[in-house]
């Protein structure tokens, strides 16, 4: 749900990275958060467990810029990866206007993927969205272990339907804006799309 | 448009902001501040130096959606308000219709009774409220103005937006 402030001129998007546990959706936004300018993020705020996995949801607010004299204001949020939290996931996904779904590379965590992948869709179908419908890109990350899979392999078994593929390397920062400069654009493009 | 999407007015941003201001008076609280559920800061009205609006309202929201989560796991469905009792401030937040959050923080010059009478009121007041701005946010003539404006979004627009 795009909330539109005509009083501060702002457009708020809400932008959900998705995935199985351990796949880097954290990690894509403490790299974000270290490499954004001081006055276009807020803070990083982390609902984690002691050993610092997500166990509710990590948040951070990010300004783009002004576009037709609107300031666009991204909510970045993760879920929980776990299998168990299934809970938690489905109320973050509550709201979204994009998804990134955040893939592990590597082939012991193939079928991880496809679970959460397809988790990910029941999620949003209780929300009323549409994979097909809502600004979705997918990200393969973990693209420099040796253990991961080729490019063709993990296409074939998690491209839905023609959404933007970005490989990743979420620890390095490989990848990582391209990813979100690409779910922002669908989402902005969608505003005029409509 | 997708269904459910907001957009808030100038005008009716004064109105939301008249009826906090009131609450805020009223109840003799620090800040008073409306969300909506998904976690967007709607309006505020108070002692906002030094206050992470954007990080109280997401973790409001993430709090709220938690426990109606809990109340649909004993058979409600949904508990209307939370209290959170600190040492210094203490933080009320309080169902408004189907998707906005009302948040009151307030410390000892207040009490938990006040502020729970006082938001009943305002809560009443600001659906009439709320429900005009979600029915406007449908209507033609709002959205004519804003889908004109970005109609013409061209890439480089969106280029522009990325160029740092």
């Amino acid at each position: 749900m795009t909330f539109i402030n005509y009083a501060a001129r702002e457009i708020n998007c809400k932008v959900v990275y998705y995935g199985p546990g351990l796949c880097g959706k954290t990690t894509n936004i403490q790299f974000i958060h270290q490499h954004a300018s001081p006055e276009a993020k807020g803070k990083l705020v982390s609902l984690a467990t002691e050993t610092d996995r997500t166990l509710f949801f990590d948040f951070m607010p990010l300004e783009l810029g002004t576009i037709r004299g609107f300031k666009t204001r991204f909510h970045l949020y993760t879920v929980p990866g776990q299998v168990f939290y299934d809970a938690s996931r489905r109320l973050i996904l509550k709201g979204a206007d994009g998804v990134v779904f955040v893939a592990d590379s590597q082939e012991s965590r193939l079928e991880a993927n496809i679970e959460s992948l397809q988790n990910m869709q029941d999620a949003l179908k209780q929300h009323r969205l549409d994979i097909a419908t809502i600004p979705y890109v997918l990200q393969l990350n973990k693209r420099d272990l040796p253990t991961s899979l080729s490019l063709d392999e993990l296409r074939s078994q998690l491209c839905l339907n023609g959404e933007p593929v970005y490989e990743a390397v979420a620890t390095t920062g490989v990848g990582v804006y391209d990813t979100l400069k690409a779910v922002a654009r669908l989402v902005l493009t969608r505003l005029k799309g409509r | 448009m997708p269904l459910g999407d907001l957009i808030l007015g100038e005008e009716d941003h004064q109105r939301i902001l008249a009826l906090l201001d009131r609450l805020r008076h009223d109840a003799n609280a620090r800040i008073v501040f409306l969300l909506d559920r998904n976690g967007q800061p709607i309006a505020s009205t108070g002692d906002l130096a030094g206050t992470d609006l954007t990080s109280l309202a997401s973790l409001a929201a993430g709090n709220v959606a938690a426990t109606e989560g809990l109340a649909h796991l004993v058979g409600e469905q949904h508990f209307a308000n939370l209290y959170h009792e600190g040492e210094r401030d203490s933080l009320h937040l309080n169902l408004v219709g189907r998707r906005m959050i009302l948040v009151v923080v307030f410390d000892e010059r207040s009490s938990l009774g006040l502020v729970r009478l006082r938001v009943r009121k305002t809560t009443a007041d600001l659906i009439p409220v709320l429900d005009d701005v979600e029915k406007r946010a449908m209507s033609e003539a709002t959205r004519a103005p804003f889908e004109a404006a970005f109609a013409d979004i061209t890439d480089k627009d969106l280029d522009a937006l990325f160029a740092d």
